[in-house]
């Protein structure tokens, strides 16, 4: 076992670093750096959002409540649960055991695209009821008592949430190929106890990604449950 | 032939392989950094025929030589061109990925096929920007100020803001791999303290690549979707607030400014030292200072907007960290200067570039200070005395700088010496061209003629023409270098490995490089420009 | 020869011998530094150049100097910072008691109306002397009302009020340039401002002409648009009385106090849910889409006039009219 680790090792290391754990500590610092562009990527989303709930408060909670809470709070749990067992198969990975590994990340996918189906019914949900914005946006200020919200304020609420949700349905999608390729390399052999640094980098990946949906789901479902203020 | 030049020449990365297929699929710093110099120059000529169209419009007060339409197009274009395409990745992309790995001693960057793909990534965003603008072009200014860029533009401004969002990841992919190298790749011994001013600069420009090009990125996806969907984030009409977009298109774009001088500052201490013969003066303080830019760069972006309806406190706290930024770069400026001194100086071409960068982009940062200073920015606000200032620092500043280090790397490079005669020549024409330029648009922009005005009042012409005149004398100092550089591709005397006689890793090892950079790993047992202890060259060569 | 190559901007304002001599002291401490730099670098290298001067002394750096460099340039920048912010200060502080103009920026031309009501396109005419204050705002994009010769500028947007004011000093035509870039004709938004002499200012006013003046559009259109159904002036409306509340601070519903200046009134019309004014209820629509800019304005206006002290009306339903006087 520990001759072909070290085989399994000898082959994954490229040839302009010095050994391995040069090349193993290389790779999760430049994923860590990445993360911090991805962070910076999605916080000028963030920012805009900021800035026009403080102007828009009210037509930010009437679009908010538009929102099924029920299926984003599933959705949270299943993200949560998915994160679990990605920590559980890069584990699996550094103890070399690429079949619970496989296992595990399949779980993961399936979560994965659990998520994203759920996430597909919500998305139909607002494009039958008109809440894309564009042309066809059509909003009704839902309590006549406050005509005071204007749609074209709730049109940018849903710009944002379209916009915000769709890069983080994004960036799940690029997971789960990610999670795919990992998969098929572990049951190749790829991996073991001594090289396992693409299992982490994934994981760091999938767990930064369920992050970011950890501060949409308030932001965007739970804003008030409120009618005014 | 002075030089023992060996009849068999040994392999290196230029010779390894050939075809169109071993540099298309390469994975070698050194041939990635030579497909980026080929993109790039082609990018500047056209970015910089624009530029001529501009000037030659420019001669006269009347909009006579093209529609206003087109005017618009094309200092938006050369805008977009200069900085997206030419100015950002020209130092980092190109000297930058050559260098840095043989100057830490290393055998590539961090991530080969991440560099790889960034090349593509910058070609795909390059050839999109480039459709756009053979479609019809675009006409809002580099700026994409909104709402003009997402609701009254008619023109394919989707395109180019698509164009600059792939390209913006060329460039985040290529700060990334900088920084991770310069952490993790040095060769042994090769401490931070020892480590050439060039990788600290080009670190620090990696740094904001890194941390604001994903900011530029979103607001321009936001743009696009504002421009597809109608969506109101930016339009007031739609509730939208104008001013978010110019905080966070200014939030990276001003930091962006960085990106571009840096790394040139970079290459100024490498060659100042080389041809003064002596150790930088004042190591720590020029490394500091340039991470000292990166960090305070993040802090000033709003003084791009002290007439756009900020509040006066929020005005008063740009104009202050604008003040703060400035005095890291005349900290560098005082200490080339002080390098000078009881050196032992010779004129070669790239010092030429090197005296004229830092005359020019004192006068670039010292008007910079104007700027900054809120009573009198709004007087020259948006006036071409704003276009003289940031040409000052970018053409005067980073386009010497990178003329003065491709001259000083090309042996390196391709392993052939250019005339020094022609090159001396072009650079003297380039100092003249540049000033002729430039100069009179401070004058014309005190006056208070607003920028990107296709036809102006007649008063402002004798002033525009001597800067058409310049401009012309500037465009001949560009293209002779293209045109000897070429030549000497072929006719060029071969290049010894140290053709300066200078230290640093690079000069190390052969001209071109082998393919994996040094024969062995080297080991660093001596401190950064260590000319002291250099032996003084005893053939001079080449000239 | 100067006649057809000026080197240098017109004076015309009271505040542009400041802005110069701020520039004529930034001019000359970097053209000290321009020159000393150049002078050392030229020194250093005739002086230490190879042929003469063959093996170089290595040193190191020296911390007395760096620190000198460093905060000489900051204790002179915080000089400019200074003397900068001063002049931003009063640039963006209108004397009280201003000739009020409302400006609407479109691609591309410049509208201007006076408060009594003459209206001007690419021209402004104002007298010397007196201190003038410009209420603006675009109708499309964003523009930049910049005139040369009083060293003033400030962008125009849409969808708020954006201000700046000037003193003339100097009569004659000036230029007036749009100088945020606002598409194809963006050079051709230009104009004049032309400083008169008072007496000949007020011959032009009455030249003009007005039909109305601007507070008495502004509450004609209250009056169309049903304003003044819930804007009673008693305490009975649905709306909070409107006689005497501009320029005062108002208490919102929930506890933050703002004043009532020209861009709240706009926004309480615009986007009435923004601000709700406390002990009422937001029941008030809209009135984005329905109103222009130049309407706006007027309704600003008369707003405005509402919260001059009227000696001669009575309260009531009937709104006092503004005050006439200044065109007669």
């Amino acid at each position: 076992m520990a001759t072909s680790d070290i085989q399994v090792a000898e082959h994954a290391l490229q040839h302009h670093f010095a050994d391995m754990e040069q090349q193993q500590e290389t790779s999760t610092f430049g994923m860590w750096m990445f993360l911090v562009t991805e962070i910076m990527f999605f916080g000028g989303l963030f920012c805009a959002y900021l800035v026009y709930r403080a102007s828009y408060y009210q037509a930010f909670v009437e679009g908010s409540q538009k929102m099924n809470i029920w299926l984003g709070a599933t959705n949270t749990a299943v993200l949560i649960c998915s994160s679990l067992s990605m920590a559980l198969g890069v584990r699996a990975a550094q103890m070399g055991k690429p079949k619970l590994m496989a296992v595990l990340l399949l779980i993961t996918i399936v979560l994965g695209c659990g998520f994203l189906g759920i996430k597909a019914v919500e998305y139909h949900e607002h494009w039958v009821n008109h809440e894309f914005p564009g042309p066809n946006f059509h909003f009704e200020t839902g309590d006549p008592a406050h005509p005071a919200t204007d749609p074209v304020h709730t049109e940018i609420y849903f710009s944002l949430y379209w916009a915000m949700t769709g890069l983080h349905a994004l960036h799940m999608v690029i997971g789960v190929g990610l999670v795919t390729w990992i998969i098929i390399a572990g049951l190749g052999g790829a991996y073991s106890r001594a090289y396992f640094t693409p299992v982490e980098n994934v994981g760091l990946y999938w767990h930064f990604v369920d992050l970011v949906w950890i501060y949409l789901f308030p932001l965007l479902y739970l804003i008030s449950k409120k009618h005014g203020g | 032939m002075a030089t023992a030049v060996q009849t068999v020449e040994r392999e290196n990365y230029l010779n390894s392989d050939y075809g169109i297929k071993s540099w298309l699929l390469t994975t070698d710093h050194k041939r990635i950094a030579l497909l980026y110099l080929v993109s790039i120059t082609a990018m500047f000529w056209i970015g910089g025929f624009f530029a001529m169209l501009i000037r030659l419009e420019l001669l006269t007060p009347a909009g006579d030589l093209v529609s206003s339409d087109t005017y618009n197009k094309l200092f938006t274009m050369h805008g977009i061109i200069m900085v997206f395409f030419f100015l950002i990745p020209s130092v980092p992309a190109t000297l930058g990925n050559f260098l840095i790995p043989l100057m830490v001693g290393a055998k590539d960057l961090a991530f080969p096929r991440v560099n790889l793909l960034s090349w593509y990534i910058y070609m795909v965003g390059a050839i999109t920007a480039l459709t756009a603008m053979v479609m019809g072009g675009v006409d809002t200014g580099w700026t994409f100020y909104t709402p003009f860029s997402t609701t009254y533009s008619n023109t394919h401004v989707m395109g180019a803001a698509i164009g600059i969002f792939i390209t913006g990841f060329s460039s985040i992919l290529t700060g990334l791999n900088f920084i991770v190298t310069i952490h993790r790749m040095r060769a042994p011994g090769m401490t931070w303290r020892r480590l050439p001013l060039f990788c600290w600069a080009n670190y620090a420009a990696a740094l904001i690549m890194v941390l604001g090009t994903p900011v530029v990125a979103i607001t321009l996806l936001l743009v696009a979707l504002e421009r597809a969907f109608n969506i109101g984030i930016f339009n007031p009409q739609l509730g939208g607030d104008p001013l978010l977009f110019q905080h966070l298109f200014w939030f990276y774009s001003h930091p962006a400014v960085y990106i571009m001088i840096l790394p040139g500052m970079g290459v100024i201490n490498e060659i100042v030292t080389c041809f003064s013969r002596k150790r930088v003066f004042g190591y720590e303080f020029v490394a500091l200072a340039s991470i000292a830019i990166a960090v305070l760069g993040f802090l000033v972006w709003a003084h791009h907007m002290f007439v756009a309806g900020i509040s006066v406190y929020a005005a008063l706290v740009f104009s202050l960290l604008s003040y703060l930024v400035a005095i890291p770069s005349a900290v560098k400026v005082f200490n080339w200067t002080a390098t000078l001194y009881k050196g032992s100086i010779r004129y070669e071409t790239p010092m030429l570039y090197a005296f004229g960068f830092i005359g020019l982009f004192t006068v670039g940062g010292l008007t910079g200070v104007f700027l900054a200073s809120l009573g009198v920015d709004v007087h020259v606000h948006d006036t071409y005395f704003v276009v003289a200032h940031f040409h000052y620092v970018m053409v005067g500043g980073m386009v010497m700088a990178y003329m003065a280090g491709l001259h000083f790397w090309w042996p390196k490079i391709t392993g052939r010496m250019y005339p020094e005669a022609w090159a001396k020549l072009s650079a003297l024409l380039v100092f003249v061209g540049f000033n002729t330029t430039f100069l009179p648009l401070f004058i014309v922009g005190y006056m208070g003629l607003p920028r990107r005005y296709h036809a102006y009042p007649p008063e402002f012409q004798v002033l525009n023409v001597l800067s058409t005149a310049g401009a012309s004398i500037l465009a001949v100092g560009y293209v002779l270098p293209m045109i000897y550089f070429l030549w000497s591709l072929r006719y060029g005397e071969p290049a010894p490995p140290n053709p300066w006689n200078a230290v640093g890793l690079e000069w190390m090892t052969p001209s071109p490089p082998p393919t994996h950079n040094f024969d062995e790993t080297p080991i660093v047992t001596w401190e950064a420009y260590d000319y002291e202890h250099q032996p003084q060259e005893e053939v001079t060569v080449g000239h | 020869m100067w006649k057809n190559l000026p080197l240098f901007p017109e004076r015309a304002s009271a505040l542009a011998w400041q802005v110069d001599g701020l520039y004529f002291l930034l001019l000359g401490v970097s053209a000290f530094f321009t020159l000393l730099i150049f002078a050392l670098i030229l020194v250093f290298a005739l002086k230490y150049r190879r042929s003469v001067h063959p093996h170089a002394v290595q040193i190191e750096g020296s911390l007395p100097l760096e620190l000198a460099w460093t905060l000489i340039p900051l204790g002179i920048c915080m000089i400019f910072f200074a003397w900068g912010s001063l002049i931003y200060f009063q640039e963006a502080r209108p004397p009280k008691g201003a000739m009020e103009v409302y400006v609407v920026g479109k691609q591309w031309m410049w509208k201007f109306e006076h408060e009594t009501g003459q209206r001007e396109i690419n021209q402004l005419h104002v007298p010397i002397g007196r201190d003038v204050r410009l209420v603006m705002s675009s109708q499309d994009v964003i523009h930049d009302f910049f005139v040369p010769a009083f060293r003033v500028k400030a962008d125009v947007l849409p969808g708020r009020f954006t201000e700046l004011w000037f003193r003339p000093t100097k009569t004659g035509t000036y230029h007036l340039f749009c100088s945020q870039y606002c598409g194809t004709d963006h050079s051709r938004m230009i104009g004049q401002v032309i400083v008169m002499e008072p007496v000949a200012f007020q011959a032009w006013l009455s030249a003009e002409g007005a039909t109305g003046t601007l507070p008495e559009n502004g509450q004609q259109l209250f009056q169309q648009l049903g304003c003044a159904t819930c804007h009673r002036f008693d305490t009975q409306g649905r709306g909070p009385n409107l006689t005497g509340v501009f320029g005062k601070a108002v208490l919102l519903d929930d506890g933050r106090t703002v004043v009532a200046d020209e861009n709240y009134v706009r926004e309480s019309i615009l986007n009435p849910g923004a601000k709700i004014v406390s002990g009422f209820k937001p029941i008030m629509p809209s009135f984005q889409g329905q109103v222009s800019e130049e309407s706006l304005m007027a309704l600003v206006a008369y707003i405005k006039s509402l919260a001059q002290p009227q000696p001669n009306e009575p309260g009531g339903n009937h709104a006092p009219a503004p005050e006439k006087s200044n065109v007669q």
